[in-house]
């Protein structure tokens, strides 16, 4: 008569338990991959909407913040940027001149978003480059978290009258035509 | 006499060496380590996983001169951290406040540990004492240490003995 031993398994709760444990943290991990990898925002999806707190001494309609969804009926160019990007650098007058031909008529809207900078650094880059749109930082990261902003700066959002992203910039600008060329299209819509 | 100049002396020795250091904390420039104290407990979302204290990147420079600045402003370390919180978002902290979902971070491991502890022990218990079965028939076995196993074992120890 031959002798084995016989394993005395692990008990049924215990089992339940360890299965569980495994399955829910790989469920965790699961959906936040998904999330992390899924681009929140896309051309033809809602602008979503956040408060911007103006650096000191901008201002939009006099007001020091303001909110996106109270721009809708206008066109709106919002641009990521920090003051350590040098890509930044060389689209930033682009930017300005572009703004300066819209300011007037009143139906463009420019905004800045500073981009994990540091406030005195960004407040000499947009004294550095003459920069009069309205701009701030993007406090908490949250707006950036929205935008799912981790490709890097520069990213330009076109956002047309109807609250809705009409074009993504990645990269700076070459000029204030290619600026202008987007924004026409828009306001003829 | 002697022992009061010597404490005398101790004394101006101790000041000698503190005053220096206590006036110059407010207006000199802090030193790297003082920064990096701080650094080291922050990431950069520029560049994720690297620390800021040895984080190349000109943003993380820019962050680093930042804390120097409020440093020399006075800031002490939990303000200077708190104010790249709330400019930055807590997902700059290297260690998680321990709030809502952070908890998961904290608890999941002791559990998983603790929980693989106790199966390893199970296991190397069973392995320890294991039962006899009897192989191809699927019935229940006699147990380890019915008189039929003793007797076995010990006729078997016998005959080890006698052949040393």
């Amino acid at each position: 008569m031959s002798v084995q031993q016989q394993k005395q398994g692990v008990p049924l709760w215990a089992q339940i338990l360890i299965w569980l444990s495994i399955t829910g943290l790989l469920v965790l991990v699961g959906l936040g991959l998904i999330r992390a990898q899924r681009p929140m925002v896309s051309v033809g999806s809602l602008a979503p909407d956040f408060s911007l707190t103006l650096f000191d001494g901008y201002t939009l309609d006099g007001a020091s913040s303001l909110k996106l969804s109270d721009l809708r009926g206008k066109v709106v160019v919002i641009n990521f940027w920090a003051s350590w990007c040098k890509p930044c650098e060389q689209e930033a007058a682009t930017l300005e001149a572009a703004w300066r031909l819209y300011q007037p008529a009143g139906e463009v809207v420019f905004l800045g978003i500073a981009w994990t900078d540091t406030e005195p650094k960004s407040k000499a880059f947009l004294k550095r480059f003459g920069i009069t749109y309205p701009n701030g930082p993007d406090l908490g990261t949250r707006i950036s978290q929205l935008y799912n902003r981790n490709l890097g700066v520069p990213e330009t959002y076109f956002i047309g009258r109807d609250g809705t992203i009409k074009h993504i910039q990645i990269g700076p600008f070459a000029s204030v035509s290619q600026i202008q060329a987007l924004i026409d299209r828009l306001l003829a819509e | 006499m002697k022992r009061h100049f010597f404490l005398i002396g101790a004394l101006i020795a101790v000041f000698a060496f503190f005053w220096p250091a206590g006036a110059s904390a407010q207006g000199s420039t802090p030193s790297d380590d003082d920064v990096n104290r701080i650094a080291r407990e922050l990431y950069c979302p520029v560049c994720e996983n690297t620390p800021l204290d040895v984080c190349p990147t000109q943003a993380c420079a820019e962050w680093r001169e930042q804390i120097r600045l409020m440093l020399a402003e006075g800031k002490t370390d939990a303000e200077i951290k708190q104010y790249f919180v709330d400019y930055y978002g807590a997902r700059v902290l290297a260690e998680p406040p321990r709030q809502g979902f952070n908890w998961l971070a904290y608890l999941v491991p002791p559990v998983l540990i603790a929980l693989g502890a106790f199966v390893l022990v199970r296991a190397l218990r069973d392995w320890v004492k294991p039962g006899v079965t009897e192989a191809g028939t699927g019935e229940s076995e006699p147990p380890a240490d019915s008189a039929e196993s003793d007797e076995y074992i010990q006729r078997l120890a016998e005959e080890l003995q006698k052949r040393r």
